[in-house]
């Protein structure tokens, strides 16, 4: 009786819930986004009848490319200064003491259990023109009295980093720490300098760490939303501010749909080129 | 072997660099100026003020009662997921079944907001504390389904080999053998599924409608158009209690010695 239908009808018992609920509340409205790119809006803020191409063609308007490509650039941006700052400090934690790694850990995750929307703020404070950090600068001349440190792309890269460091530092010290560091004893012993080690055996020996921590800064980062909305001003605007500008300003869901498909498309990209590119005893744990 | 100390210091100075703004929010929601520019003196007068705001209450209510179901049944759909995808490893059913419990992970929140006001807008539901609650529901599925598979990952399949052998049905081996010993998994999938619910802003202001306000869209307001140290000490007191409920939780879930 083993794989007979009795086990066939538990297997539809235990996955059916999940599977409905899930279909019902995420695969249809996923595909019902591609679907609405396709409709034109109404008067109404509602869908209007027939199909159209215009908000495809829309996508191709020049202030739309330049979102696109400041979305794109502050992803990366936010991707590399999070790697360059998480691969030492996963080194940090795979190398010292069990006691100072927990204490560490715990450091590097608490940030994680306060609200976002707090962090963000806590930033525009910090970022305000009378708030601590540009009085500082001012004051050792390193920036004008009159310029601004809120509203620029910086600022949302700044936060950026702020917020997805800790999923940068946890998957690269989980690699570091399974990493055999006898490996550098060796490279150093035959003559490398310590940065050669570094570069030429530490980095490829947690390339599967480094290779998911890229996935969760770059795919959150592409949409993001409320870190542009609240310190990037118009200069700082990325492709989630645009949806959610049409949504709620100017309540065009069609249009709404077609940038979303855009992004849909760039978060799946990133994902795919792992899955082809990478072995699959490479891959992260996660694919 | 003498090694760099570079990292070392990167790594106290990225631990500077995430607990500098928290403890300046803090330090200003005790500072009596307006504008956090400078110390005023020690106040608690913006605590006394957040009394006075009642939006902010009803709120915090709605992200309760909202959290409060999306946790219940989150973590009934998510263990009975985690059950199948573990019990039924490898089948054709499974690996979309997979597939579909971990996108949720990995799609920007942006899009799940935006797909579900797609599908609420085109089939006329009307927007409220409803629709937040389902949206809720879809995303912590994913996160439950994923604690307790971790869970079952470690479990020894024998244990439930034997209840069978035994003669007991799916149903009062999963109640007496497999419940008991997954609870900590379900409790961890539950904790987090609360947490994610009452933290959630993004999916939950595509899907809210005229008065169901929960604490994070009002946060949000907040700091849109209303008053910097009113948000400095509702943020302290949220700190708080995360904090607290952290610890409590872990002196509960830690092995005891």
């Amino acid at each position: 009786m083993k794989a007979g239908p009795r086990k066939r009808g538990a297997e539809w018992l235990a996955s059916g819930p999940s599977i409905l609920w899930l279909g019902l509340f995420f695969l249809v409205p996923t595909l019902l986004v591609f679907v609405l790119a396709f409709r034109p809006s109404n008067p109404f803020g509602g869908i209007g009848a027939g199909w159209t191409l215009d908000n495809i063609r829309r996508l191709t308007d020049p202030a739309m490319l330049a979102v696109a490509r400041r979305t794109l650039e502050i992803s990366l941006a936010t991707t590399l200064i999070c790697l360059v700052l998480a691969v030492p400090v996963g080194y940090t934690l795979a190398r010292v003491s069990a006691k100072w790694r927990n204490f560490f850990l715990m450091l590097v995750i608490i940030p994680f259990w306060t609200n976002f929307l707090i962090r963000v703020f806590a930033w525009k404070t910090l970022l305000h023109p009378d708030g601590p950090i540009k009085q500082v600068l001012a004051f050792l001349g390193l920036v004008p009295a009159g310029a601004s440190l809120l509203y620029r792309p910086e600022a949302v890269v700044l936060v950026s980093v702020y917020t997805f460091l800790p999923f940068t530092i946890l998957p690269i010290y989980a690699a570091a720490e399974k990493f055999d560091f006898r490996l550098m004893e060796a490279a150093r012993d035959l003559g490398a300098r310590p940065f050669l080690a570094f570069r030429k055996v530490f980095l490829p020996g947690i390339r599967r760490g480094l290779i998911t921590a890229v996935l969760f800064v770059f795919i959150p980062a592409l949409g993001s939303y409320v870190i542009p909305d609240i310190v990037g001003g118009p200069g700082g605007e990325m492709i989630g501010n645009k949806i959610a500008q049409r949504v709620f300003v100017d309540r065009n869901l069609p249009l709404a749909s077609a940038l979303s498909v855009v992004l849909i498309l760039s978060v799946l990209a990133p994902l795919i080129s792992v899955l082809l590119l990478q072995p699959k005893g490479e891959r992260p744990e996660i694919l | 072997m003498k090694r760099s100390r570079l990292p070392i210091w990167i790594t106290v100075g990225a631990l500077i660099f995430f607990y500098l703004p928290i403890l300046i929010l803090v330090l200003n929601s005790f500072n009596a100026s307006r504008f956090g520019t400078g110390w005023q003196g020690f106040s608690l007068k913006w605590y006394a003020q957040l009394l006075h705001e009642p939006e902010i209450w009803l709120a915090a209510r709605n992200s309760f009662l909202v959290a409060f179901g999306a946790t219940a049944l989150s973590v009934v759909l998510g263990t009975a997921a985690a059950f199948a995808l573990h019990r039924f490893a490898g089948s054709r059913l499974q690996r979309f079944h997979y597939a579909l419990v971990y996108m949720p992970l990995v799609v920007p929140e942006i899009l799940m907001g935006i797909s579900l006001l797609m599908a609420f807008a085109a089939t006329g539901v009307r927007l409220g504390l409803g629709t937040i609650f389902v949206a809720h529901v879809t995303f912590c599925v994913s996160f439950v389904a994923m604690t307790v598979l971790a869970r079952l990952q470690d479990f020894d399949d024998a244990v439930v080999e034997a209840a069978r052998d035994l003669g007991a049905g799916w149903g009062v081996t999963f109640r007496r053998i497999v419940l008991p010993m997954i609870a900590p998994g379900i409790a961890a999938g539950a904790l987090l599924a609360f947490t994610l619910s009452i933290d959630d802003f993004v999916i939950t202001f595509f899907v809210a409608g005229p008065g169901s306000t929960t604490l994070p869209i009002r946060i949000y307001s907040m700091i849109k158009f209303g008053s910097p140290p009113l948000i400095n000490a509702l943020s302290t007191i949220l700190l708080f209690v995360t904090f607290t409920a952290v610890i409590l939780s872990q002196r509960i879930s830690s092995p005891r010695r």
